[in-house]
């Protein structure tokens, strides 16, 4: 499909966001992956989830690994600024843009061979720190841009699109997530989109680390009879948790629900994310009971979807840091250089 | 025996156990000689432990100025009984061993070629202080105190240095003084002062400062306006981020606010720290990682990724002695190779080569203008004897009007103009396109950044001639650095010479020394002292006047060597390496006896056709 050009033209009836944008302006090149592919979907969520919430496209940053996921930056979010890095290494690139200029919002995008692999110990030190982001990991169980090689997430049990069973125990990245210190943990479906879109939004405007576990079937190498990521498997497991429903900017709630129902979460921007329960005893803040409550399900072979965990009141890098809230890469030599009188008083204490 | 007598030039070394306060004690030694006006040169000499076991410190005097090792050791101080033979064995005929005599040793244990100089440190200490902690510590400041009085040390001196330390720590003060004046008694009474070694005040410091290259270095890029470090700890580049982080929380704190203007992260190893400099590098800050070889290694991959992607970042390589662990608490310089060609695929870095702690700080600086204006990693590589030893320097010195080279970016304002930008666009010939920081427009200037080839507009593509645009156009870009970084400097023999010397970092003391003493064996040469890669046209001129050009350095294969014969194809005849490479800082003994021999040999034999 590579060689189509997307029409640049608009229709002129089509809605515009507050900022001024249609839901067209944030979409990107046309993609290159397989027809079907999970990942196109994730796009599409991410382009409905950045259009709804406002965000103006150049002040998203958009990093990625190496793999079929991180190439999808490339298909958002045109006018954003990219960067395609080291297979594995995305969280670290992403810390330091983040760490050069806290105002942009960071996106980071990988998938399970660059996440759980070669990259957990990035993934890793990246939820420790807190770095303020939304970290989604397009999660299909399989190597796909080198045609079908199990990847780390992949199910002991399951089955390759060639029949070879998988003898290796998974690596939960959303349990590790919780462990390492996530502040918003969510699992998604990428043949869902009105839970992913949600989610997505929750995690944008998240004050701290918010991960993102996508499962996310790959056609090419792991939609088949055996494979535990392949659009029956999960639509047959998914355990929803609950539903996000945001409402703007306006504190006063018209019909409130019945209590025990819903859990209302305030936003950095003075909205509130209501959270409708579809486990009435599952409390999405309560992180120890989140981890427990997650691995019920996967013991019964379920997946629970939805908003895991979330710490309404995190704090991320920068607030540990106490950076200066003027973004580092604007300051210049006033701010940064402490001048020749200085370094002559340096110099008379080096004699 | 014929004692040695030397007044203001000789070394001493002193041998001690990890971890028992001798370094700060051993200091205060080197600095009081420096606060009479007699130029000082330490080394540390440590194994990779951290208590219990044996460390020295060497410190040459020398009236003259010569600061690169000398040596040979005219006295031993040697507290540590684990080395005592080999420390003993290591003196000069006729020097001195001063050692604590509290238990008795047997003869045999002595030498009759040296004057030996007992002292009861041990029990001196133990009759007068309770705490164990005490005893160990003011053990040293008692040698201290001992040894002001043989070699003759201003003992005012030392009170000065001892107020200066304790600043507003009264009680301290007055028992370091205490000590102090305990071993001078004791040196009085019973080691009749003064031995063949003393120290007399004289005017050879000057204004110089005294103080090590990670430092300097630190400070360089606190000046150079570096806002993002990312490090992880090897030795022996872990006090350079360390000290960034201590200049950082004195000199870049917002006053108003209190919030600071750099971020420091000890990231999970050498991966991580170029990861986050290659993203803040990306993202408009300017931002460097301290690391030694083994991190450059683990860096690499991302390396390549800077240098094809054109993001600026600054990596300062204390150099230390590998391969693999190798010898992490000795010096070399041999990570020339795999700094300058680091990664897979065609890559060429530009690396600065700093002589002493102040091109440390001038280098540091300097590479994060350069980074900037070149779009590419830059390496400074120091090395440890530079790194972690304090070494008298020029002061360090800043020129308020001097502005950071951000070098090309194109600003929101002309983007809106509507200037044409081409990310990968070799628009001005130099071969240096512009870029745009992530969010400066909403609609003009987005780029995506990849590893993978692109054309002139950041367009993927595998395309033959858009891979060969980009690769030569960096080519293009590399002849540009070889003018803008610091250029070799010359200094001529005071005869005319056929012969030159090539050498650079830090050999440039041994060197300096070696200088003289070749020319007072009538042995002339024109000497080069390279300041970075890539070379500058002068460097090819050099070598083509010359017949013979000795090369200097620091490791076993000749690096240096090797990039000028790659680099400027020189036949490899023309260039003579002289290799210094067991750990120990080069010496201007060995290079003089190295280049010796080898003129003599070509005097009967040239290697090369006269030049014209």
């Amino acid at each position: 499909m590579t060689y189509i050009t997307k029409p640049r033209l608009h229709h002129p009836t089509l809605t515009k966001n507050k900022v001024g944008y249609t839901r067209r302006d944030y979409e990107g090149k046309v993609s290159t992956l397989c027809a079907g592919c999970g990942h196109d979907s994730i796009s599409a969520a991410i382009v409905q989830a950045c259009w709804e919430l406002d965000i103006e496209p150049h002040r998203v940053a958009k990093l990625s690994g190496i793999g079929c996921s991180s190439k999808t930056p490339d298909y958002f979010l045109g006018a954003s600024h990219g960067f395609n890095t080291v297979h594995g290494r995305m969280p670290s690139v992403l810390t330091g843009a983040n760490l050069a200029n806290r105002d942009l919002l960071y996106l980071g995008v990988s998938g399970d061979g660059d996440s759980a692999s070669i990259g957990l110990g990035q993934f890793a030190h990246a939820m420790r720190r807190g770095v303020r982001m939304v970290y989604i990991v397009e999660n299909n169980g399989v190597y796909g841009l080198t045609k079908g090689q199990f990847s780390a997430t992949a199910d002991r049990g399951s089955q390759s699109k060639k029949g070879a069973v998988n003898n290796d125990s998974p690596v939960d990245m959303v349990g590790m997530a919780l462990q390492l210190g996530a502040t918003y943990v969510a699992r998604g479906f990428s043949g869902d989109k009105a839970q992913l879109v949600p989610l997505i939004k929750g995690a944008i405007d998240h004050g701290g680390a918010a991960f993102l576990d996508v499962i996310s079937p790959c056609v090419a190498f792991n939609n088949h009879a055996g494979s535990t990521r392949s659009y029956d498997h999960v639509r047959q497991h998914n355990e929803a948790l609950n539903r996000i429903d945001f409402i703007a900017l306006a504190p006063e709630v018209k019909a409130a629900p019945a209590p025990g129902e819903t859990l209302d979460l305030p936003q950095a921007d003075g909205s509130i994310m209501r959270l409708r329960k579809l486990h009435a005893d599952y409390d999405a803040t309560d992180r120890l009971g989140a981890m427990n409550h997650l691995q019920l399900h996967q013991a019964g072979g379920e997946l629970g979807t939805g908003l895991i965990y979330i710490d309404p009141h995190a704090g991320d890098l920068h607030a540990a840091l106490n950076t200066s809230r003027k973004a580092l890469n604007a300051l210049n030599e006033p701010e940064l250089c402490p001048g020749a009188a200085t370094l002559a008083k340096i110099n008379a204490s080096l004699r | 025996m014929k004692r040695i007598e030397a007044v203001n030039d000789f070394v001493i070394k002193f041998a001690n156990v990890n971890g028992s306060g001798s370094a700060s004690a051993n200091e205060l030694f080197a600095k009081a000689i420096l606060r009479m006006g007699v130029p000082v040169s330490p080394r540390n000499i440590f194994p990779s432990n951290i208590q219990g076991l044996p460390t020295w410190y060497e410190v040459r005097v020398s009236e003259k100025g010569w600061l690169g090792r000398r040596g040979g050791i005219d006295m031993m101080v040697a507290m540590n009984p684990q080395t005592w033979e080999q420390d003993v064995a290591e003196i000069e005929a006729g020097g001195y061993l001063f050692y604590d005599s509290t238990k008795p040793l047997p003869e045999s244990a002595f030498r009759s070629d040296i004057t030996v100089i007992g002292m009861p440190v041990t029990a001196i200490c133990n009759a007068t202080y309770e705490d164990p902690r005490q005893r160990t510590l003011f053990k040293n400041i008692m040698v201290l105190g001992a040894l002001s009085v043989l070699m003759e040390v201003d003992p005012a001196v030392i009170e000065k240095l001892f107020s200066e330390q304790y600043k507003g720590k009264e009680r301290l003060l007055e028992s370091n003084v205490r000590a102090l004046h305990a071993g001078r008694s004791f040196a009085t009474d019973h080691l009749s002062p003064p031995i063949g070694l003393r120290v007399k005040r004289a005017d050879a410091v000057g204004n110089r400062i005294f103080v090590d290259g990670n430092a300097a270095a630190a400070l360089g890029c606190v000046y150079g306006g570096a806002t993002v470090c990312a490090w992880y700890p090897i030795t022996p580049s872990s006090s350079l981020a360390e000290a960034f982080e201590k200049y950082c929380r004195k000199l870049r704190v917002d006053p108003d606010t209190g919030e600071n203007r750099f971020a420091i992260i000890q990231a999970e190893d050498e991966i991580a720290s170029i990861g986050i400099v290659t993203g803040a590098g990306w993202n408009g800050a300017r931002a460097f990682t301290a690391t030694s070889g083994p991190g450059v290694s683990l860096m690499t991959e991302f390396i390549g990724l800077a240098y094809f992607a054109e993001i600026p970042l600054t990596i300062i390589d204390v150099q230390r002695g590998g391969p693999s662990t190798g010898m992490p608490t000795r010096t070399q310089q041999a990570d020339l190779i795999s700094c300058a060609y680091a990664s897979h695929g065609d890559t060429k870095h530009v690396m600065l080569l700093p002589q002493d702690p102040a091109e440390c700080f001038e280098h540091a600086a300097a590479a994060l203008d350069l980074a900037d204006r070149l779009q590419t990693p830059v390496f400074v590589m120091t090395d440890l004897d530079i790194g972690m030893n304090q070494r008298l320097c020029e002061p360090l010195q800043w020129d308020d009007a001097r502005a950071y080279d951000r070098g090309k970016v194109m600003t929101a304002a002309e983007l809106e103009a509507g200037r044409d930008f081409g990310r990968y666009k070799d628009v001005d010939g130099d071969g240096i396109p512009w870029r745009t920081y992530p969010g400066a427009h909403p609609t003009k200037g987005a780029y995506f950044t990849r590893g993978t080839t692109r054309d002139a507009y950041a367009r993927y593509s595998e395309a033959g001639p858009d891979y060969v645009y980009n690769v030569q156009r960096l080519l293009t870009k590399f002849d540009t650095a070889a003018n803008l970084v610091p250029a070799p400097l010359v200094r001529a023999a005071a005869r005319k010479t056929r012969l030159g010397v090539i050498y650079f970092g830090s050999t440039a003391p041994a060197m300096d020394e070696a200088m003289v003493a070749l020319a007072g064996e009538a042995i002339h040469l024109d000497a080069m002292r390279l300041r970075a890669f890539p070379f500058a046209a002068s460097v090819r001129e050099f070598i083509a006047s010359h017949d013979h050009v000795f090369v200097v350095e620091q490791n076993r294969d000749a690096q240096m060597r090797a990039l000028l014969i790659n680099e400027l194809e020189i036949d490899p005849a023309w260039l003579i390496p002289v290799l210094h490479f067991d750990g120990t800082p080069i010496t201007a003994r060995f290079i003089t006896d190295n280049i010796t021999k080898h003129v003599h040999a070509l005097a009967v034999q040239p290697r090369r056709e006269r030049v014209k």
